[in-house]
Formats: structure tokens, sequence, C-alpha cells
């Protein structure tokens, strides 16, 4: 596979969308502060910098390297006669990459701030419960191996990338903005730290009903939806140039999709809130927003934007319903909501991009290849990070002691609050 | 210390062994059926697995009521 080359226009958009990108991790981390308890808040966002610190660092030292770029050195194994290019080859610290804007430096930049993104989303999952120094051994094991690995075959001209050129599946598995490498990825990693944390002391009843435990500040949570939608119409429009080719005049199209399928996500989950509880719900609203997002990033440069509508309202739809099947009906305990919005809206994305998107070489396969991509992230993804992380959990420890658990995590992690000079009532956290 | 966490449960490691076979039935599928129809049900077929790995692995993480927190 030879390295893309870029024009300079192609280089200055790219560069000019990787410079809002960071947005998005902004508003994702307000998101997941806004949906905890005053008492975490502080931890909460001290968590997302300390993860997105993290994952900048050890990518740069070795994820980056795992992960490569189309046309970089790799390393390949070769089954049935196809070559199956499994794993990046290339220097580690960012050495062999020349600092002159090529297409290799700006993966690099790409990856720093999705493997970032990708970090934040499992802290939504584990809030209020989480210890900072587990969450930083978590981040650096996703960002140093599961995301680099999976971004490799996805973006770094890997075997599920080159499923076009060997077996005739369409273009190849496509996910032009991180629906499964960024979103499924992280999501699964929210799973898997919902599973090995257990719920919130007080959350669960012993008749086994959750109990309702709302987020502590509502502006926080549509500001941050509102943030991300910035940063992801960066991310959308740096992926499709780097790893989908495409010439600057999409660039419109790109970012129209993706303001389609976060208005779309947030009417699908008004709407089936509205239906299901009188009124419509406003964090689930947001749920609904990001879930859009993250499910027509897979294919948004190659949709037209009717589908972009259809798939944004049936994620939407799909989150709100989600997060009522998981806390009802699953155990899980998931504060921000993050294993529906991203674990399941980018499956959904990934494959319904596949169906109703327009290829440049065609749709013939493309299914399949989306198919194959997703089977990959389930089958392989999912319980090496669980296994991973339940290793973190026996030598490290995930959780917080109970009675940190009781005194909030601003405290307890940090011996202050977020608002000091507001006098909270614990009331709401007793024992059940 | 790591998070307390229910007895062992052998359904678990039996979902997440069910999950990595269904990817290696997708990949076989890819490697060793030349035939369009034949790799899409095949492939269909491994997914299957994975959906009921998937079951398995979820249901040995929901707690008896008496252990819920």
């Amino acid at each position: 596979m030879t390295t893309p080359v870029l024009s300079e226009s192609q280089t200055l958009l790219c560069a000019a969308s990787l410079l809002i990108a960071p947005l998005a991790c902004a508003g994702l981390a307000l998101i997941n502060s806004g949906l905890g308890r005053a008492r975490s808040a502080a931890h909460t966002m001290t968590a997302a910098m300390c993860a997105i610190a993290v994952a900048a660092c050890v990518y740069v030292v070795c994820g980056r390297s795992w992960q490569g770029f189309a046309g970089e050195a790799a390393r390949t194994l070769t089954i049935g006669g196809k070559s199956w290019n499994w794993i990046g080859a290339v220097p580690p610290f960012l050495s062999g990459i020349s600092f002159d804007g090529s297409p290799a430096l700006l993966a690099a930049w790409m990856g720093m701030i999705a493997v970032g993104l990708a970090s934040l989303i499992p802290l939504g999952t584990g809030s209020e419960r989480w210890r900072l120094a587990s969450i930083c051994t978590s981040t650096a094991v996703l960002a140093g191996w599961t995301f680099p690995l999976f971004a490799h075959w996805a973006w770094g001209g890997g075997w599920l990338a080159q499923l076009g050129v060997n077996y005739g599946l369409g273009a190849g598995f496509v996910d032009v903005g991180g629906s499964g490498t960024i979103h499924v990825v992280g999501g699964l990693t929210a799973l898997t730290t919902a599973w090995l944390l257990g719920s919130r002391r007080g959350k669960f009843g012993f008749d086994g009903m959750p109990a309702a435990i709302p987020g502590h500040n509502g502006v926080y949570i549509l500001f941050g939806s509102l943030l991300a939608l910035v940063g992801w119409t960066g991310l959308n429009a740096a992926g499709a140039l780097l790893f989908a080719g495409v010439l600057p005049g999409r660039l419109a199209l790109i970012a129209i999709n993706t303001l389609l399928g976060a208005a779309s996500g947030a009417l699908g989950a008004a709407a089936m809130t509205r239906v299901r509880f009188g009124k419509p719900d406003s964090s689930l609203t947001a749920n609904g927003w990001l879930g859009g997002l993250v499910a027509v990033s897979a294919t948004c440069a190659f949709l037209p934007p009717a589908a972009a509508i259809l798939i944004g309202l049936a994620a939407g739809a799909l989150v709100a319903l989600c997060v009522e099947l998981f806390e009802l009906h699953l155990d899980i305990d998931d504060p921000g909501g993050s294993i529906s919005a991203h674990a399941v809206g980018g499956i959904w994305g990934l494959l319904a991009g596949g169906a109703l998107g327009r290829f440049p070489g065609g749709n013939s396969g493309q299914v399949l290849a989306q198919v194959v991509g997703v089977a990959t992230l389930l089958g392989f993804v999912l319980p090496m990070t669980y296994g991973l992380n339940w290793l973190i959990d026996r030598f490290q420890g995930h959780r917080v002691a109970p009675d940190a658990e009781r005194q909030g995590m601003d405290l307890a992690e940090l011996g202050a609050g977020a608002y000091p000079e507001f006098v909270t009532h614990t009331d709401d956290f007793m024992q059940r | 210390m790591a998070t307390p966490s229910p007895r062992f449960n052998p359904i678990r490691p039996a979902g997440f062994l069910l999950l990595f076979t269904g990817w290696v039935l997708v990949l076989s599928a890819l490697v060793l059926l030349p035939n369009p129809s034949a790799r899409a049900g095949f492939t269909a077929a491994g997914v299957g697995v994975e959906l009921l790995g998937l079951v398995l692995v979820v249901r040995s993480h929901i707690a008896p009521k008496p252990e819920r927190h």
C-alpha cells in the first residue's frame, strides 16, 4: 500500500480541521462532569485532564509506532496467498517522521487527539467510583496498545482497510471519522469498566430497582454537546482527508452530514423520551445528540444527507432505549450514558453507513466489510480490553474505598471540592 | 486493593471464548470461502456465535438480587 499524498490545500484544510478537533474532548469532559454529582465534579474534570495527558504522551512514546500510517513499515503475515498487515513497525517517539506537514505527521497529530477522545469515554461510565491512579493506568493501556492496534487495522493500511483490495469487499472497512476506532473501542472499554467497577453505592436498592441519581449541571451537559459538534466536525474532516483521500470539495458535505447526524440524533432521543416518559429528557437528548454524531462519523464523507438524517434519528432513539435497558435490566450503572452513545451508536453507524453510503468503488461487499470490522471489535477488542482491565484491577484496584465514595471523590482523592462556597446536602446518598 | 467482585462465574470465560471463536469463524470465512454467498453465510454464523457469547458475558455480570450494592 502506498503512502497517500496530500495537495497543499488538503494539507492546510487538514491542519485547520485538527486545530478545532480538541473541542470534542472539551465537550465530552463537560458532559461527563455535568452528568455526575457536584461532590465529584472537580475529580471528573481532573481525571479528564490526566487521561488526555497520559494518552497523548503514551501515544507518542509507543502507540503511534504500533499504529503507523498507510505505506509505512509494518509487520505482515501471508495467509491464503494474501498479505495480512497486522501491526505497524515504525520507530517510537515520532522519530522517522519528517516535520514538514507530511500526511504521516498529520495522522500522528490526529491520532493524539483521537486517543484523547477515546480515553474520555470510559470516564463517563466510571464516574464517582473510579480511582485516579487506576484511570491513568487504564488510559495508558488504551493509548499504548488497544487503540493503536485497531487504528492500524482501520486507518493505518491494516488488514481491515485492505479487505477491498484483498477480498473484493467494497472499499474495505470504512471508518472515516472514527465511529469504530475511537468510539466503539472507547465504548467497549467503558463497558468493561462498568462490569469491573460495579454500580455506585445506593444505585440499586435491595429490591433491584435502580434509583435515579441526576447529574448536577444540565448546562454543562448541553453546552458540552454543542462544543463537541465543533470538534467532531474537525475530526471528521481531517479523517476524511487523511484516511479516505477525499478532495476538499467534499468538506461541506462532511460538515452538513455531521450537523445532520447530531440534530437528528437529538430529535430522535427527544421524541423517544417524550413518548416513553411524557416529557423530553434533557440529558438523554444530549446523549442522543452524541449518539447521532458518533453514528454518522463512520461514513460521513459518503452519505447522502437524507441517509445522515435517517442514521442519526435511529441512533438517537436507540441510545435513549439502551440507556434504560442497560440500567433497568442489565444492572449496568453508566452515569454518562457512554456505552449507549459511543459503543451502540458506533456499531449502528458502521453497519448503517455501509448499507446507505455511496462509495467511490461501488457498494458491492461494503456491508460485509463493515460486519467484519464490527465482529473484530466485539470478538477481539472486547475480550482483550476486559482482560487487560481485569489485570489492572487485580494489581492496582479500580474502585475507591466505600468511605471515600460516601465522602465524594473531590474530597477523598483531591482534598478539595469543585464548589467550595456552596453548602451541599448529602442525604441523597444514604445507604438503602 | 482489587474491586470486590461476586464469586467466580464459569459462564463468563465461556462467553468470552465464544466471542473470540465467533471472530475466528468470521476470519476463516474470509480466507477459506471465495464464493460470496457462502462467505456471507459463514460470516453471519460467526457473528451469531459472537452474539451468543455476548449474551453469556452480559448475563454473567448480572448479580443475584441480595448481592447488589
